[in-house]
C-alpha cells in the first residue's frame, strides 16, 4: 500500500469515524508517553510537562503481572455472562452474586477441610474467621477440593435460580429478564450476608513466593490462579470445538426458533450453558479470592461492572471474546495507574466500557460469535 | 379473580388523590400501631419518630420513582445510573452552598443561599444527563442500562477521588471533600428555622405529649418532603398530558411510526431524559443529604435498585403508582422489617452470633435460637424480601399495582368499543 493511499484511508477514517481517530490519537499518547517514561525522558512543551516521567520496567512488568492475573479470573467469569447473554438474550446483573456464592462455598469447603483436627470450632471455620491463612503449596488438598466445590456449588445455585426465576419467563422480553436478574441478585447476594455475616474475611496469602528473571515476583496463590484459568478456558475451548455442543450453542444464538426446528434439544443447551457458565464463575471468583486473599458478601457484585465491561469489550457471545477482553479489562484496571492516580483506576476500565459500547458495540474483535 | 386483581379494581374505584392520601395514611397508621405496641409510656414519641423516618423515606422515593417513570415509563428510557444523577445533584447543591468558612477540617464551598444550590444542582444533573443522553439514546436498552451504570459508578469515584477533595479556581478554594464527604447548607435547616419560628406552639404542644424537638423537626421535613412530591407530580402531570407527553408515549409504543410522523424523537428522548435527571439530582439533595451532608457512599449503585424496586411495584407508566410503589417499597419492605426486627424480642432467648449456633438449636429440637437470629438479622433478610416481591411482580403481574393504566398514545381510545359475547346486542 503506497504512503498516499494510507493517508487517504487515514482522512477516510478521520472524516467517516472522529470517535475512532480520537481513540487512536489517544491511545498513541499514552504509549508516547509510556516510552517516554520507561526511557526516563521528561518532555516539555511550553513549560509545562507533556509528557514522560519515570517508571521502571520491573514495576511496568508488576503491574501486567497483576493486571494478567485479575483479567484471567474475569475472563473465566466473563465467558459464563457472555453465553447466557447471547443464548438467552439477557443481561445477567445476578452474575456477580453467582461468582461471591461459588467463591463462598468453596472457601467454606477448603477452611473446613484444612481446619479439621486443628482444635478449631467448627462453626469458626464455618464463618471464615478462625484467622488461619491457606495457601496452595501449605495447603494443597484443601484448596484444590475447594475448588471442585466452587465449581459444582456454583453450579447447583444457577440451575437452582433458572428453574425458579428464568425458566417461567423464557418467552418475555430481555427487559424483564433484567429486571428479574436483579431482583435473583439481590436475594442471593443478602442470603449470602444472611449466613455469612457482612465482614471481610481474611482466608488466604501466598505461601511461597517466587522471583521469575529477577523482576516479576509472584506467589503460589498467584501461579495457581494462572495455571488453573488458562487450563480452563483451554477445556472450554475443547469442548466447544471438537463436541457437538458448541454447534448448537451457537445455533441458538444465531436463532433459537431455527435451532429447535432443527432438532437442537434447546431447553437441554440451555441447562448446559448455565452448568457451563455457572461453574466457571464460582471458579472465577474461588481463585481471585485465592489471589487478593480477602472475601466478602458483595465483593461479586462490585465486580460485576468489570465482568460487564471484559464481556462487551470483547463482543457480547464471543467466549474467546470474553476471555480476551477480560485480560484487557484487568491490564486497563492495573496499567492505569501510570497515568491516573490511584483512586480513578477503575473508573478508567468503565469508561473503556462505555467507549467500546458507543463506538463499536459489537466489540474490538468486530463481533464474531466464536461460541 | 385473583388478590392483586381485586386489590386493583378497588384502587380503581378511589379518586388518585384520595388513593395516594389514603395509602400514605395507613402506612403511618402502621407505624403508629407498632409504636403503640412497643413503645410502652414513650408511645407517642416512638410513634413520632418512626413516622417522620418512614415520611421522609416515601417523599425520596416517591420523587425518585417520578422521575424514573418519566423516563422509563413513558419513553422506555432504561436508566439506571440514577445513584450517579442524584451524586451530580447533591454535589452541586452542597458545594454551591457549603460556608466560604468552614469548620476546621471541612471543605469550603461558594456560600450561595439554598435555593440557587438546588437550582444550580438540578441545572447540572440536567446538564450532565444530556451530556450522557447524547451519545447513548443509540444503543439497545440493555445497552443503555450497561452505560448508565458505569456512569454513575464512574461519578462517584471520581467525587470519591482525593484529587477533587479540595481545589482551588481563580482563587475561589471549593471541592467535593472526596471520601469524607461534604458538609452544606442543608434544607433540614429550613424545617428547624419553621419549628423554632412560627412553629412555635406546635412544638410545645408536641412537647406536652411527649414528642421530642428534634423528632418533630424530622416529621416536618418529611411532610415538606411530600408536598416536594405533590409539586413534582404536578409538573409531570402536566408534561405527560401536554402533546409533548403525547409524543412520549408514541415513542415508547413504537418508535419507528412516531419517526416517520415527522417527530424528532432524539430530541424528545435527550429532553425528557434531562427533565428525568434534574428531578434526580433534586431528590439526590433533598433525600439523601437531609443531614447537610453528602458523602460518597451514599450514592452506591445499589439505590438505583431500590428505586426500580419501587416503580416496578408501583406499576412503570403509571404517575399515581410511582407514588404508590414508592409508599409500599419504603414503608413495608424497606422500614417496617427493620423497626420490627430491632423492637420484637423472644423472651429470654438471645440471638445467636452466628447460623451455626442458631442451626445448631434445631438438632436439639429447639427452633427458638434460629428464629431469634432470624429476627435479629432482620435488616438484611428483607433484601431478600425485595429481591423476592421483584421477582414475583415481573413473573405474574409485570404491571405492578397501577401499571395498567398506562395511558395509551391517542388521545381518544382506540379499543373496540365493548359489546358482549359477540353477535346483536340489541335484541
Amino acid at each position: 500500500m503506497g504512503i498516499a493511499e494510507f493517508a487517504r484511508d487515514g482522512r477516510v477514517v478521520m472524516g467517516d469515524r472522529p470517535g475512532a481517530a480520537v481513540v487512536a490519537a489517544v491511545s498513541g499518547f499514552l504509549l508516547l508517553d509510556l516510552v517516554a517514561k520507561l526511557a526516563g525522558t521528561t518532555v516539555f512543551f511550553l513549560g509545562t510537562r507533556l509528557l514522560g516521567g519515570s517508571l521502571t520496567v520491573g514495576s511496568l512488568l508488576s503491574m501486567v503481572v497483576d493486571g494478567l492475573l485479575v483479567g484471567l479470573a474475569v475472563g473465566l467469569a466473563g465467558i459464563g455472562l457472555s453465553m447466557t447473554y447471547s443464548i438467552l438474550d439477557f443481561a445477567n446483573f445476578a452474575h456477580g452474586d453467582t461468582v461471591t456464592a461459588g467463591a463462598f462455598l468453596g472457601w467454606v469447603a477448603a477452611y473446613i477441610t484444612a481446619g479439621l483436627g486443628t482444635g478449631a470450632p467448627i462453626s469458626e471455620l464455618f464463618m471464615l474467621n478462625s484467622g488461619r491463612q491457606l495457601s496452595t503449596v501449605s495447603t494443597f488438598l484443601p484448596v484444590l477440593l475447594g475448588l471442585v466445590v466452587a465449581g459444582i456449588g456454583s453450579v447447583a445455585v444457577v440451575l437452582l435460580v433458572d428453574r425458579l426465576t428464568y425458566r417461567p419467563m423464557r418467552n418475555t422480553d430481555n427487559i424483564s429478564l433484567l429486571i428479574a436478574s436483579i431482583g435473583v441478585a439481590l436475594a442471593l447476594r443478602y442470603l449470602i450476608a444472611f449466613v455469612f455475616g457482612t465482614q471481610t474475611s481474611g482466608v488466604a496469602s501466598g505461601g511461597l513466593r517466587v522471583t521469575l528473571f529477577s523482576m516479576i515476583s509472584i506467589t503460589d496463590n498467584e501461579i495457581t490462579l494462572l495455571v488453573v484459568s488458562v487450563l480452563l478456558m483451554l477445556g472450554v475451548h475443547l469442548l466447544l470445538q471438537r463436541t457437538k455442543l458448541g454447534k448448537a450453542m451457537r445455533a441458538m444464538a444465531d436463532n433459537e426458533d431455527l435451532a429447535r426446528v432443527t432438532g437442537i434439544p434447546t431447553e437441554r443447551v440451555i441447562r448446559l450453558t448455565w452448568i457451563l457458565g455457572g461453574g466457571l464463575a464460582g471458579i472465577g471468583g474461588y481463585l481471585l479470592v485465592l489471589e487478593s486473599g480477602t472475601i466478602s458478601f458483595n465483593f461479586g457484585w462490585i465486580l460485576l461492572l468489570l465482568i460487564f465491561a471484559a464481556v462487551i469489550v470483547g463482543g457480547i457471545g464471543s467466549i474467546y471474546g470474553a476471555m480476551a477482553g477480560g485480560i484487557l479489562i484487568g491490564l486497563v484496571d492495573s496499567l492505569a495507574l501510570i497515568w491516573l492516580p490511584s483512586g480513578l483506576t477503575r473508573a478508567s476500565a468503565f469508561l473503556v466500557l462505555i467507549v467500546v459500547l458507543l463506538l463499536r458495540p459489537s466489540g474490538i474483535f468486530g463481533g464474531v460469535s466464536t461460541a | 379473580m385473583s388478590t392483586v386483581d381485586s386489590v386493583r379494581n378497588r384502587l380503581d374505584t378511589l379518586p388518585d388523590v384520595g388513593l395516594v392520601i389514603g395509602f400514605i395514611a395507613s402506612i403511618w397508621a402502621v407505624m403508629l400501631v407498632l409504636a403503640i405496641a412497643v413503645g410502652g409510656a414513650n408511645w407517642a414519641n416512638l410513634a413520632a419518630g418512626f413516622i417522620g423516618s418512614v415520611t421522609v423515606l416515601m417523599g425520596g422515593y416517591a420523587i425518585l420513582a417520578l422521575a424514573l417513570n418519566l423516563q422509563w415509563g413513558y419513553t422506555g428510557l432504561f436508566n439506571i445510573g440514577i445513584a450517579g444523577f442524584m451524586a451530580v445533584g447533591a454535589y452541586t447543591t452542597a458545594v454551591l452552598t457549603a460556608p466560604t468558612d468552614p469548620a476546621a477540617g471541612a471543605v469550603p464551598g461558594l456560600g450561595l443561599p439554598l435555593w440557587v444550590g438546588l437550582i444550580g444542582g438540578m441545572v447540572m444533573a440536567a446538564i450532565i444527563g444530556g451530556l450522557a443522553a447524547l451519545p447513548a439514546l443509540r444503543l439497545k436498552a440493555d445497552y443503555l442500562a450497561i452505560v448508565t451504570v458505569a456512569f454513575s459508578e464512574i461519578i462517584r469515584l471520581v467525587v470519591n477521588w482525593n484529587g477533587l477533595a479540595e481545589v482551588s479556581l481563580f482563587g475561589v478554594p471549593f471541592g467535593t471533600g472526596g471520601a469524607t464527604g461534604i458538609s452544606f447548607k442543608s434544607a433540614n435547616e429550613v424545617a428547624s428555622t419553621f419549628i423554632n419560628g412560627v412553629g412555635q406552639p406546635i412544638v410545645a404542644a408536641a412537647e406536652g405529649v411527649g414528642v421530642s424537638g428534634p423528632n418533630l423537626a424530622n416529621l416536618t421535613y418529611g411532610i415538606l418532603l411530600l408536598l416536594v412530591v405533590a409539586a413534582s407530580y404536578w409538573v409531570l402531570a402536566r408534561i405527560t398530558n401536554s402533546p409533548f407527553g403525547r409524543v412520549l408515549k408514541a415513542i415508547r409504543e413504537d418508535e419507528t411510526v412516531t419517526q416517520s410522523l415527522g417527530k424528532d424523537t432524539r430530541r424528545f428522548k435527550i429532553k425528557t431524559f434531562m427533565i428525568g435527571c434534574a428531578l434526580m439530582g433534586l431528590a439526590g439533595v433533598l433525600f439523601r443529604g437531609q443531614a447537610g451532608y453528602v458523602s460518597p457512599q451514599q450514592f452506591r449503585p445499589t439505590i438505583t435498585f431500590y428505586v426500580f424496586a419501587a416503580l416496578i411495584i408501583g406499576g412503570s407508566g403509571s404517575n399515581t403508582g410511582s407514588i404508590i410503589g414508592a409508599a409500599t417499597f419504603s414503608g413495608l419492605l424497606f422500614y417496617l422489617p427493620a423497626r420490627l426486627g430491632e423492637n420484637v424480642s423472644l423472651g429470654g432467648t438471645r440471638a445467636p452470633g452466628n447460623i451455626i449456633d442458631a442451626v445448631a438449636g434445631l438438632g436439639s429440637l429447639d427452633p427458638l435460637p434460629l428464629l431469634a437470629y432470624t429476627i435479629s438479622n432482620i435488616s438484611t433478610l428483607r433484601f431478600v424480601l425485595i429481591g423476592v416481591v421483584l421477582i414475583y411482580i415481573i413473573q405474574n403481574q409485570p404491571d405492578g399495582l397501577l401499571g395498567h393504566r398506562n395511558e395509551p398514545a391517542t388521545s381518544v381510545s382506540l379499543d373496540r368499543p365493548q359489546s358482549g359475547s359477540g353477535g346483536e346486542t340489541d335484541e
